[in-house]
């Protein structure tokens, strides 16, 4: 595996055994020192041509854990605000000699063009609409922490599935793992052609809600107001939200998630927030493990994992 | 060399097939027969001798764009296809929406290496807001009218556009697209689209305004064309409209019969084009109109762009492809359609529409002016990605081997291509 850029990519022993390597470095971030010297000498760059400031810092975080040098390219402060293309950016960045890019772009495929530009690995962390595959890695690493495997789980993805790359990764994701996506929302928020995706659809959560073992909210996000994709915030929540009365209604084992950041109290309330079994927090924390776990597999050695258990 | 003789081929016109010889002199065809001689002998044993091909849809880029391509570099490479006439599209910068634009075109049209006929906007600077003033260019020879790029979005500009077209004689050309179902994307929306992420505009897009103005046509009366029908929907009410006995006349891209919007799954910015690739049920109907007469010609959307421009990320790069050197062969190797039917929808039926048959695409008899192409029916090569004479390199077809390789064109009497080789 010399990229990483969609979880369509990865079949489910991939999958799994990325997974298993993250068992490592949570273990890892759970030391006093959380910081092996798996990835000395490396060097990864964030390249950030969207503003995204816990995905950036928790990749960031998992290459310092690993002792990689890190360098971080955004839009807002860079060349790209005088017209530098892209590909002159990344040959620009790659001639001082680098390791990995992580690639976040708000256009569908960058990452993809970006590896005809440079010899580095490249991770994607997210492209337009289309995947956030290391996003993906940690939803499952979350569920299979939470409930043992992924195997029959009955999942609600629910929101905005149509500019979800959220909801692309973690539907490749769980169902490769064995789980039943279901998609949850209006059919303006749903991709307008769902063939070959494994999954069902279903316009109301109330009629999933209580069949489920994972609810995953998704972002609202408030311009899709003006493109008269959903009348109103509030029909929104009353449709969609995981309101109050619903987190009543849900099965007592339920898993609550999250990619954050939330809008608290319209895709999510305060109670689904605080139910037991919200792990939107372990998500992030996990994240870290999961980015360590990917840097580790594209950029580490299998015998630099003797060096990191030697230091336990 | 103003006297030849184009020996040995098979001539192929809209009378029909017969070997022959095909004397040239000063420009004007002077006979054809058999065992013909007089000056330089053009070598067409195995060839077809053909009227020379007429693109309805080229974009030359000039003024305004000369690094993507030139008049004179996309007349290069029309000639290398077998082109003797190429219609030159409005959407330069500035656009050609008056009588010095147009005149500005028509100058350096003088060095071309095949005729070039310029069109100009249905509105000034194509907005879509006022009338362009047809007369003044209608003067200057200007027959056919487009904003190509974007469709005219306002019905009742749309309506007083062809109604005032009609007075003059001259022929609205539409881009057929609704902005507001697809402003913002970048592709067709359907399984392709929903699987990249990529904002995709549907069928219906192009087919509603090909919907409406054909309702404007059986209003007004008004002669119309309809550029690179994409769709199923399309071709059957465009097809549906001619069979009712309205006025209208459409054209397919070779993109359009050859590829479809799974090629966008690499995120190769080389696929992307307006309108988008559809899917291979609108591609088999686009094969199909063009077998069955339903669509009228095959025209290129010649459409150059520099690498660094195809090489930004899919969306925000800009949409077309190349077409002038590769459209006889695609269509030759796609289609499955006798070489008549090939030449019907490349020469004569374009440079109808055009309003340029007194000089293109007519029967090669004496005293017709010599426009005309050699090609080797048989003849196999691969298309590779440089882009030819183009001053771009766009190619969606690099790799994919074709047959039908053009051996000479002859524009006004002159060889601009001999043995696959531009003479200037």
């Amino acid at each position: 595996m010399k990229h990483l850029l969609s979880i369509d990519d990865l079949d489910r022993s991939e999958i799994e055994g990325l997974l298993a390597l993250t068992d490592h470095f949570v273990e890892v971030n759970r030391r006093p020192i959380p910081k092996v010297p798996a990835l000395r000498g490396k060097t990864v760059v964030s390249l950030f041509f969207e503003d995204s400031t816990r995905t950036r810092l928790s990749f960031e975080t998992a290459a310092r854990r690993l002792s990689a040098d890190t360098m971080t390219f955004t839009a807002s402060t860079s060349s790209v605000k005088k017209g530098e293309s892209l590909r002159d950016t990344v040959e620009t960045i790659s001639a001082f000699g680098i390791d990995a890019l992580v690639v976040r772009h708000r256009s569908s495929g960058a990452p993809l063009q970006v590896t005809q530009w440079t010899s580095a690995t490249v991770i994607n962390g997210g492209d337009g609409w289309h995947q956030h595959p290391t996003q993906g890695l940690l939803d499952a690493y979350t569920i299979r922490e939470r409930l043992g495997s992924l195997d029959g789980v009955r999942i609600a993805i629910v929101g905005d599935i149509k500019h979800s790359r959220v909801a692309r990764s973690d539907v490749a994701a769980f169902t490769r793992l064995g789980a039943e996506v279901v998609l949850v929302g209006p059919p303006t928020l749903l991709p307008p052609s769902l063939v070959g995706w494994p999954v069902t659809v279903s316009h109301r959560l109330d009629q999933v809600l209580e069949a489920v073992d994972v609810i995953y909210l998704l972002r609202m996000q408030h311009e899709r107001m003006n493109e008269a994709l959903v009348p109103s915030l509030r029909e929104y929540t009353e449709l969609y939200g995981l309101t109050a009365q619903r987190t009543e209604r849900v099965r007592d084992d339920v898993v609550i998630m999250h990619p954050g950041p939330m809008n608290r109290g319209v895709e999510i309330s305060q109670e689904a927030t605080a139910h037991p079994g919200a792990v939107i927090t372990d998500q992030v924390a996990n994240g870290v493990a999961v980015r360590m776990a990917v840097l580790f597999r594209l950029l580490g050695s299998e015998s630099q994992l003797d060096v990191l258990r030697v230091a336990d | 060399m103003s006297e030849f003789v184009i020996r040995g081929g098979r001539v192929l016109d809209e009378t029909g097939e017969r070997f022959a010889d095909v004397a040239v002199r000063d420009g004007e065809i002077v006979a054809v027969g058999p065992d013909l001689s007089g000056g330089r002998v053009l070598d067409a044993s195995g060839c077809v001798v053909a009227p020379g091909l007429v693109d309805l849809h080229t974009h030359l880029r000039e003024p305004g764009k000369e690094e993507a391509e030139t008049v004179e570099s996309g007349s290069r490479a029309a000639a290398l296809g077998g082109y003797t006439a190429v219609l030159a599209m409005p959407n330069t910068t500035p656009a050609i929406d008056c009588a010095s634009v147009v005149r500005d075109v028509q100058q350096l049209a003088r060095a071309a290496l095949c005729q070039v006929e310029v069109s100009g906007a249905i509105t000034v600077g194509r907005a879509g807001e006022r009338l362009a003033p047809y007369a003044e260019m209608a003067e200057l020879g200007v027959r056919i009218f487009t904003d190509d790029g974007a469709g005219v979005q306002d019905t009742r500009l749309m309506r007083r556009a062809l109604e005032y077209a009609s007075g003059l004689g001259v022929t609205l050309a539409q881009h057929c697209e609704d902005s507001a179902l697809s402003e913002g994307t970048c592709m067709h929306e359907g399984e392709w689209s929903s699987r990249l992420g990529l904002p995709g505009q549907p069928a219906e897009a192009e087919e509603l305004m090909v919907m409406r103005d054909i309702a404007l046509v059986r209003m007004t009366g008004a002669r119309m064309h309809f550029l690179h029908l994409s769709t199923a929907g399309s071709v059957a009410m465009v097809a549906a409209a001619k069979a009712s006995g309205l006025p209208v006349t459409c054209e397919a891209a070779p993109h359009h019969f050859t590829l479809t919007d799974a090629c966008c799954a690499g995120y190769d910015a080389r696929f992307k084009v307006h309108p988008p690739l559809r899917t291979d049920v609108d591609v088999a109907a686009v094969r199909a109109g063009l077998a069955d007469g339903s669509i009228d010609a095959i025209a290129t959307d010649h459409a150059p762009h520099p690498a660094y421009e195809k090489e930004r990320p899919f969306d925000e790069a800009p949409p077309g492809m190349l077409g002038l050197e590769y459209a006889l062969a695609l269509a030759i190797t796609e289609l499955g359609i006798d070489l008549a039917r090939v030449l019907a929808l490349l020469s004569w039926q374009p440079a109808r529409i055009a309003g340029i048959a007194d000089a293109h695409g007519g029967p090669l008899v004496a005293g017709r002016p010599a426009n005309l192409m050699v090609f080797d029916p048989e003849a196999t090569w691969t298309i590779d990605a440089s882009g030819g004479a183009s001053r771009s390199s766009n190619v969606p077809y690099a790799g994919r081997e074709v047959r039908g390789r053009v051996r000479h064109t002859i524009h006004a009497g002159e060889p601009v291509v001999l043995n696959g080789e531009a003479q200037r």
